[in-house]
């Protein structure tokens, strides 16, 4: 028997396990900036990291198709939300309601995502970025709802570029992709409110 | 096996899922509320479910607790201020049943507070969210009833209408008779129905420190305000925005900067004014605060003094 292809298991608990990683994920959108810790209870499969996985286990169903790149779309990663969560995989960027990529990597940008539409800001893509580290990267200041005064952040591992794409999406608010930074068992949120520059 | 996967016995509650709603449904609520959080005073629409309530008795606020509420988590209900009215006192006893809440009245100690139309006296703290019982999410349904329109009106930020309504009631009146639910612009962009809050309550949303979202269960709305977002008032420069002011203290406690009820006490035009926010009332008497008519409001059991 081949087990390296069996699909590893997900929330033992889901009720409290999604619970808690939704307050999670709402706090981290909630205010902007900081470092939220998921409790690392799932093994993520191949590609995934536990915030990311876990965050997707906790959101995505059936009725949100997530976009992955080529790579985790053909391996345990795919197979592992398909069964999991039950929804479409997409190649494309366009219709899906949540994103995994990562932030190294030269594509897909940001653009490529959905902002929603004038009259449904709403339905935007979540775009969980999946990045080396959150810390000891460039430090950014962010301002904006959510944010008392101002935070900094300085995560690791981005494209050069990354934080023009961040800065002109947040220029499109109300429209706008949302985005999740995640490392390990840690994750940012960055809704498009939040106002992103180099720290001086 | 963990509570919610218990099989009932045979003289068990129904086996509800944990917090009444499917998984399903939570996931659905918890996505539109992210959403709602990104884009602050934006109206979300979500599939509102039929609760074991009737639509405008606080369904739409039930269902956002639903979602979020968990084992950690104290819940305080509150109607006009009160914990001690009936809505306040069976959705505490909802969650108390469906999800084992641990229930408080005290503010401080609450987790998340769900409310109807008050936000307490007492400063709100972070980490704390208040989930707001909401009849009418749209600022603007009483000006124009075609939804279709108020969906243009919000996307192009055309609220023209609005400053329109408030400058005819001052043409008409001297001063903006509107008293609750008080239109408030979010962020400098989305004009948002603050629930019929009294409009003395207003000035306690800008910059909040918690986290406050709000539930239309009848008109499938959900809407959020992250905390520290700004949440400005309408009004014009020469008619700046006002809260409510009173004569007299508080009946009870003496306080003389919460929001006052006034109650008749009689029919001979008796009449007092007391705290709506009943427990913010009884921690000023604890504190040895008395009001004017305190030592008769006990003689007749209504509250009980606290001797010192």
């Amino acid at each position: 028997m081949q087990t390296k292809n069996l699909i590893a298991a997900g929330f033992a608990d889901p009720v409290f396990q999604s619970q808690a990683a939704f307050r999670t994920v709402l706090a981290a959108l909630s205010e902007p900036g900081t470092v939220q810790t998921v409790s690392a209870a799932i093994l993520p499969p191949d590609g995934l990291c536990a915030a990311t996985a876990t965050t997707l286990l906790t959101l995505a169903d059936y009725e949100t198709p997530i976009f992955l790149p080529q790579q985790l779309r053909d391996g345990p990663a795919g197979a592992w939300l398909r069964f999991h969560c039950g929804v479409a995989i997409l190649d494309t960027p366009a219709g899906a309601a949540f994103a995994v990529i990562d932030g190294a990597s030269a594509a897909p940008p940001l653009a490529a995502f959905d902002p929603g539409h004038d009259q449904f800001p709403d339905r935007s893509a979540t775009v969980l970025v999946q990045c080396a580290a959150l810390t000891g990267g460039e430090s950014m200041t962010l301002s904006g709802p959510g944010i008392a005064g101002s935070r900094s952040i300085a995560p690791q591992g981005l494209r050069p570029g990354f934080w023009a794409e961040v800065a002109a999406n947040a220029e499109l608010y109300p429209l706008g992709v949302d985005l999740i930074l995640s490392c390990g068992d840690a994750l940012i949120g960055l809704p498009r409110t939040t106002q992103i520059e180099e720290t001086a | 096996m963990n509570a919610h996967q218990t099989l009932p016995a045979d003289d068990a509650k129904p086996a509800y899922n944990y917090a009444y709603l499917d998984e399903q449904t939570k996931r659905m609520i918890r996505r539109a509320l992210l959403k709602a959080v990104a884009v602050p005073g934006y109206q979300v629409p979500f599939g509102s479910r039929e609760m074991p309530l009737a639509r405008g008795w606080g369904t739409g606020g039930i269902q956002v607790t639903a979602a979020i509420i968990g084992p950690d988590d104290t819940l305080k209900v509150i109607d006009q201020g009160a914990d001690d009215t009936t809505n306040a006192v069976s959705i505490r006893r909802f969650f108390e049943r469906t999800a084992d809440a641990r229930t408080t009245e005290a503010t401080e100690e609450a987790t998340i507070i769900q409310t109807r139309h008050r936000i307490p006296e007492a400063p709100l703290k972070a980490g704390q969210i208040m989930v707001y019982q909401v009849p009418t999410p749209e600022p603007l349904r009483r000006l124009e009833p075609r939804e279709a329109e108020t969906r243009k009106m919000h996307a192009w930020a055309e609220y023209g209408l609005m400053q329109v309504k408030l400058y005819e009631n001052i043409a008409r009146f001297g001063e903006v008779t509107t008293t609750y639910d008080y239109p408030v612009m979010v962020n400098g962009r989305y004009v948002m129905a603050p629930s019929p809050i009294p409009k003395f309550d207003n000035p306690k949303m800008h910059m909040s420190p918690a986290l406050q979202l709000f539930g239309a269960g009848r008109e499938k709305r959900i809407y959020a305000l992250p905390p520290h977002t700004s949440v400005k008032s309408l009004d014009f420069d020469d008619h700046p925005f006002r809260v409510q002011s009173w004569n007299e203290p508080c009946g009870l406690c003496g306080a003389t900067d919460s929001y006052l009820d006034e109650v008749i006490t009689d029919d001979k035009g008796g009449r007092m004014f007391v705290c709506s926010d009943s427990h913010h009332c009884e921690t000023r008497r604890e504190a040895g605060h008395r009001g004017a008519m305190l030592a008769d409001a006990s003689a007749l059991h209504l509250v009980e003094e606290v001797k010192p």
